[in-house]
């Protein structure tokens, strides 16, 4: 025992904020534990809320789309009996099997069928079962779907496509259960890409997704599904698409994510204030295509100090199309090069994914190098 | 033998000399340097005019790039075609794609892509819209022997079996896939021998006979409206031209092999006979109709060839439905 943690001890030659030390010598099992802590929100709506998590409030926006909008259907693979993650649960006994049905085992065939029924002006809303799949339908969702509109001259459109599907960590997901694949598609114009962060956010945002008229991937935090609980408000609502939002605000570091990222960098500007005396504004990106640049920029036109943290890995993550924006606009305001706090460049190992993760040390160890320098 | 009236089959000769004379000076146009890229139909005549004669005009039809046929039937106008080939102010396009990836909302074309059978999954998924529509209507989705090699076409099938789609795939096989032979494109019973695997009604038919691909598109319709079932029709044809003006096909075949086909069984050829032992065609006609052909064609060409590109803008708009801030930015200062 004493042998093992001399050995540990002697392995670290680092600082004893260094997030390696204090993963190693922290109490609780990773197993069980999150990285992150979800901190609901109020929605800023008058109106009868109910308790909803993430699946529960995209299961409601579904409801609301199929509702009200005749031409609406969804489908994807095993969403008849309420989808692997319970998404559509009670769906096809509300509106039928011509409304709600199951497709066969076939990404790319979803893609181009959900492109099809879009193009003749029926609202599609397809689901891809993990966002570690879609690449099958990579050739559709980027040489089809986001070139409709422009290659046809706008004769031809499909618009009305939203294909979700759920993305990121999950806590034992490795490489092909925990992906976050929305750098390859933000390379892609004529593609929309959301994330939301929150029930309340997932359920606004996905109505807006549906009803908007270009085709969008929306992409849910799958570990949010049960965590995340909010009281959402049951009416018909929508956000705005290409806003991002501050979600906590300082003069001194920016720190940019999206999805379950932003909880964690809440707690990192928590962390920042207590130890190190600085007060952060938090933004959470909402949409990675289109991007809110003003929000950025003016963020950090104020602090001069930038953090992008995500989980996809960090060569060219979204975080790195955020940099090379910031620093081009923001040059001269910077005090500090800009920090990215990315998975590694590796596949999203299994027992691995405690250091794997960006999780909340190794931020605030961006933060402290960012306030330092 | 035949219940179509003169003036249809005489139509159908027509648009089939037509597109051919298209044909022919449009890749001449390519070999002047006048349009960029060019792909002929030469030997496919029969395929298109004989399936778009038998579906209604707003069936939606999916298209590969060798259905310029269909549009003609339909009424796509010679300048239409020229003004898409030159990418000018007038092409419906906007000058974005490549010549021959023609499209018109008019006339239930959607517009050609190049990636081959993406179109397929998004016909099986149309035709399930129209069917939920209830409006009568089907779906074609024409694919060559080559493109049904591809995961989307069995995409394409397997889901309009399963989710019962009204649509008909029409694939057409010609031989080649630009210089692959189709016997290294598939070891099975050709693209028809896949259909009943699929459960899906299928046909195979004699390409070049125009009637033969009449009346097989047109029960194959009727199956699909009544019964909402797809249906898979193999026609088989052959490609007497290149793949396209970046192809000279007499590297992987001989010009004797394409000499029989054109000399044995052409589409064109066989129905000028059927027309002239009808009595509804002779060679007097054959030589006003050809001179008159051939003068339309080189004159909306000449008109598309001096009108003006469009707008440099274009490039920017039509990306999304209302365009983003970062797009006009871009134009700005570009």
């Amino acid at each position: 025992m004493k042998s093992k943690i001399m050995s540990k001890l002697l392995m670290l030659k680092s600082n004893p904020c260094s997030p390696m030390f204090i993963r190693l010598f922290s109490k609780s099992p990773q197993c069980m534990a999150t990285h992150f802590k979800f901190q609901p929100e109020t929605a800023h709506l008058d109106g009868e809320t109910a308790k909803m998590n993430l699946f529960q409030a995209v299961n409601n926006a579904l409801d609301i789309a199929l509702a009200k909008d005749p031409s609406a259907v969804v489908f994807g693979e095993d969403v008849s009996f309420g989808g692997v993650f319970r998404c559509t649960i009670g769906l096809q006994e509300k509106y039928g099997k011509d409304r709600v049905f199951n497709t066969p085992l076939c990404e790319q065939g979803i893609a181009g069928f959900g492109i099809g029924l879009a193009t003749t002006g029926a609202t599609a809303i397809a689901e891809i079962q993990f966002g570690d799949y879609i690449l099958p339908a990579f050739d559709q969702i980027c040489n089809e779907a986001a070139k409709f509109r422009y290659r046809s001259g706008n004769l031809w459109e499909c618009g009305k496509l939203t294909i979700r599907s759920p993305i990121s960590a999950v806590g034992h997901g490795a490489l092909y259960h925990s992906q976050s694949p929305e750098a390859f598609f933000s390379h892609c114009p004529g593609l929309r890409i959301v994330i939301p962060r929150s029930p309340i956010k997932a359920k606004g945002l996905l109505l807006s997704s549906i009803r908007t008229a270009d085709p969008v991937l929306f992409f849910e935090p799958k570990v949010l599904y049960r965590s995340a609980v909010e009281e959402v408000p049951v009416q018909d609502y929508m956000l705005p698409l290409s806003k991002a939002d501050i979600v906590a605000e300082g003069d001194d570091v920016t720190l940019v994510g999206w999805g379950t990222q932003v909880h964690v960098l809440k707690e990192v500007a928590e962390m920042a204030q207590e130890k190190l005396g600085v007060k952060c504004d938090v933004i959470d990106l909402v949409s990675i295509l289109p991007w809110d640049k003003d929000t950025v920029f003016n963020s950090v036109k104020k602090t001069g100090r930038l953090l992008i943290a995500h989980e996809a890995p960090l060569t060219s993550g979204f975080g790195a199309e955020v940099a090379a924006a910031v620093q081009e606009a923001c040059f001269l305001s910077l005090e500090a090069p800009i920090q990215r706090v990315c998975g590694f460049d590796t596949p999203f190992p299994h027992v691995f994914e405690p250091f794997y993760i960006p999780d909340k040390w190794r931020c605030f160890d961006a933060v402290n190098k960012l306030v330092r320098f | 033998m035949c219940a179509l009236s003169e003036e249809t089959v005489v139509k159908m000769y027509k648009v089939m000399t037509q597109l051919n004379s298209m044909d022919r000076i449009m890749y001449e146009s390519q070999r002047q340097g006048r349009i960029s890229f060019y792909m002929t139909n030469f030997g496919e005549e029969g395929t298109q005019i004989g399936s778009a004669a038998a579906l209604s005009s707003e069936d939606l039809i999916f298209g590969q790039y060798r259905e310029a046929g269909t549009l003609l039937w339909r009424g796509f106008s010679l300048d239409q075609f020229m003004n898409q080939c030159y990418g000018n102010c007038e092409d419906l396009g906007k000058g974005r794609q490549m010549p021959v990836c023609y499209g018109s909302k008019g006339l239930s074309f959607v517009t050609i892509s190049s990636p081959l059978g993406t179109q397929m999954p998004q016909a099986s998924g149309a035709a399930y819209a129209f069917k939920r529509q209830k409006n009568g209507l089907c779906v074609i989705c024409y694919f060559g022997e080559g493109t049904s090699s591809e995961g989307d076409a069995h995409a394409a099938l397997n889901f309009a079996a399963t989710l019962e789609c009204p649509v008909i795939f029409f694939c057409r096989n010609n031989g080649y896939a630009i210089s692959t032979p189709s016997r290294e494109q598939y070891k099975g019973d050709g693209v028809a021998g896949r259909g009943p695997a699929y459960g899906i009604h299928t046909i195979r038919v004699d390409g070049n006979d125009v009637f033969a691909i009449y009346n097989a598109t047109k029960a194959a319709r009727d199956i699909c409206v009544s019964e909402n079932k797809p249906v898979l029709l193999e026609a088989m044809t052959y490609r007497l031209g290149h793949h396209s003006t970046s192809d000279d096909s007499t590297a992987y075949r001989s010009i004797d092999e394409v000499r029989y086909w054109d000399e044995r069984d052409s589409p064109i050829a066989r129905l000028r006979y059927y027309l002239v032992s009808k009595g509804w065609w002779d060679d007097a006609k054959e030589k006003v109709w050809k001179e008159q052909n051939e003068k339309e064609v080189l004159q909306a060409s000449a008109r598309a060839e001096k009108k003006l590109k469009p707008n440099w803008t274009e490039l920017f708009k039509d990306l999304y439905h209302d365009m983003p801030q970062h797009l006009s930015l871009a134009r700005k200062f570009w």
